[in-house]
């Protein structure tokens, strides 16, 4: 019994890094219809950036700030110069430039910061194990702080102008334009939310798997299974399919395939969504428009 | 005095095709001009080049400032309201919302108060509806709040694609009486675009026929509607 209780709890804490992740996936398919399979190497390259920070002797709290506003900025970049040239190229171009990015990222952080496998401070520190023992402090501290920013982000969507704006470019770019919303600037400003969200997930991450170049492949993974359990084009779809994801992924590795065999976990829940309700269980049946 | 909306020389089109071979025409400040033709003549092509939105050419001035050269979202802001082809609905969301976005050039929130409550006057459906999803109104609720949404920019112009398109016969009565208060009320000046020529007609004081991207026929209401061809082609009788 107690052995559930910290596998659905170390379920739960994993699950709020893939929501997260999920998330940013579920932003930019959404504005780009296309999935951003270089949003966990973008992460990680935050939690770099985050660490070389702290290595400076930089307070955690304020590197974490200062990391997110520069992923949140490179977030933008790459849109406005990788992203946008490719804006009506064909779906295997845009598959093409997101691969290459993600190979050039991960090659990149190899390069800077080299191949080893780094520990990685928590913020949550305290001697004792707290709720009997059944998560670390981290993994509460963790979850907590990703639970934060999901509201803080729901909150940002869904009661301020530029949060409906960022929706309409999102969901109806022509329409967008004719109230004057400059929906190029949208799209940029939607890439530096999902990197600096990614970041976030990835720095709240990093105590728990440690820190090197592939650390977020194996997580992307996940997320992405979250992002098409939920539905790929609905954002609290996404948050709730991470969760599910996280919980079920613990259960099964630690009852019925064993931890060697988890990651199949995502791959069997991609394939029998896709096979079974693409949609996912919040979204909407995949229609094209003309 | 100058038109409020003059066009010279306006050429437009799709990649490398040319629809439209040179227009000019002009709308009048307080006053409402149609655009006849029938279906592929360019009529949508015109209002989109208008508002910058596909390749074009030609001289554009909105009250005396060109406008060819400009963004579509900052043709938005010198005052252009457009109800789109298609509506233009933001389906996935609510009324309310909806109309936010036409209003998200302005800042005077008072001001944004006050026309809602104005528009909710010509269109009381929309306020009964107003936290529902757009994608769930009917064709008239969604042409009624394509036309609050579009007044919302607090334009100078109001461009019109279609208006009576799709629509029932009753509910196109209801919004073209809509738009004469419109007109006539508030003096905003109208660009309607049409194949219902006859419908056109009674709100326009100025009309042009469109025939393959050219303007082959242009007048007063009064006299476009007593011209031959219109009348057997365009308006049956
Ligand atoms: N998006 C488009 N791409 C290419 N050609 C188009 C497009 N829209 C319209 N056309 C062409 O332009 C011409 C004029 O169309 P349109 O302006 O929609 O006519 P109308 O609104 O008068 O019915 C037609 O021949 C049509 O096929
Ligand atoms: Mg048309």
């Amino acid at each position: 019994m107690t052995g559930l209780l910290h596998q659905i709890a170390s379920g739960i804490a994993s699950g709020a890094i893939y929501a997260s992740v999920a998330l940013a996936l579920v932003m930019i398919y959404q504005a780009t219809h296309h999935v951003n399979f270089a949003q966990g190497e973008m992460a990680t390259l935050s939690t770099f950036v985050c660490l070389t920070l702290i290595q400076a002797g930089i307070p955690f709290w304020v590197a974490f700030v200062v990391a997110l506003l520069l992923s949140f900025a490179f977030g933008a970049v790459v849109e406005r110069v990788l992203m946008r040239p490719m804006m009506d190229a064909p779906v295997l171009a845009s598959v093409g430039v997101f691969i290459g990015l993600l190979l050039i990222i991960n090659a990149l952080d190899g390069w800077i910061f080299g191949y080893t496998i780094k520990p990685f401070p928590s913020p949550f520190h305290s001697a004792h194990a707290m709720l009997g023992g059944y998560v670390s402090p981290h993994e509460i501290g963790a979850t907590a702080l990703t639970l934060l920013v999901l509201v803080l982000v729901w909150l940002f969507f869904r009661f301020t102008t530029l949060g409906l704006a960022m929706r309409a470019a999102a969901h109806n770019p022509a329409s967008a334009r004719l109230c004057g919303v400059r929906v190029n600037l949208m799209l940029s400003l939607g890439w530096g939310l999902a990197a600096a969200i990614g970041g976030a997930a990835g720095i709240m991450v990093a105590p728990i798997v440690f820190l090197d170049p592939n650390m977020m492949s194996g997580i992307l993974l996940y997320a992405f299974a979250g992002a098409l359990l939920g539905g790929i084009d609905s954002p609290l779809g996404a948050v709730i399919g991470g969760f599910a994801v996280g919980v079920l992924e613990n259960l099964f590795g630690a009852y019925v395939v064993g931890t060697e065999l988890k990651l199949t976990v995502a791959l069997v829940i991609i394939v029998a969504v896709l096979v079974i309700k693409p949609a996912g269980l919040f979204g909407r049946a995949v229609h094209s428009r003309v | 005095m100058p038109a409020l909306l003059e066009v010279r020389g306006l050429t437009a089109g799709y990649g490398e095709t040319n629809v439209l071979h040179g227009l000019d025409f002009a709308v009048e400040e307080g006053g409402v001009t149609a655009l006849l033709g029938a279906n592929g003549a360019g009529k949508t092509t015109t209002l989109r080049a208008l508002c910058g939105t596909i390749r074009r050419a030609g001289e554009m001035t909105l009250g005396g400032a060109r406008i060819d050269r400009t963004a579509t979202e900052d043709i938005v802001r010198l005052g252009v309201g457009h109800v789109p082809d298609g509506r233009g609905t933001f389906m996935e969301l609510t009324v309310e919302e909806n109309l936010r976005l036409g209003a998200y050039t302005r800042r005077d929130r008072a001001g944004v108060a006050a026309d809602m409550e104005r528009l909710f006057g010509y269109f009381p459906r929309l306020k009964e509806r107003i936290r529902q999803q757009a994608g769930t109104l009917s064709g008239g609720e969604q042409q009624m709040l394509a036309i609050s949404r579009a007044l919302l920019v607090k334009p100078q112009l109001l461009l019109l694609d279609e208006p009576s398109f799709g629509l029932a016969p009753l509910i196109v009565q209801d919004i073209f009486h809509i738009l004469r208060r419109i007109n006539t009320e508030e003096r905003m000046s109208i660009l309607v675009v049409e194949q219902n020529a006859s419908l056109a007609l009674d709100l326009a004081d100025h009309a042009y026929l469109l025939e393959t991207g050219r303007i082959v026929i242009s007048g007063t209401a009064a006299e476009i509607r007593q011209d031959e061809t219109v009348r057997r082609s365009y308006l049956g009788y």
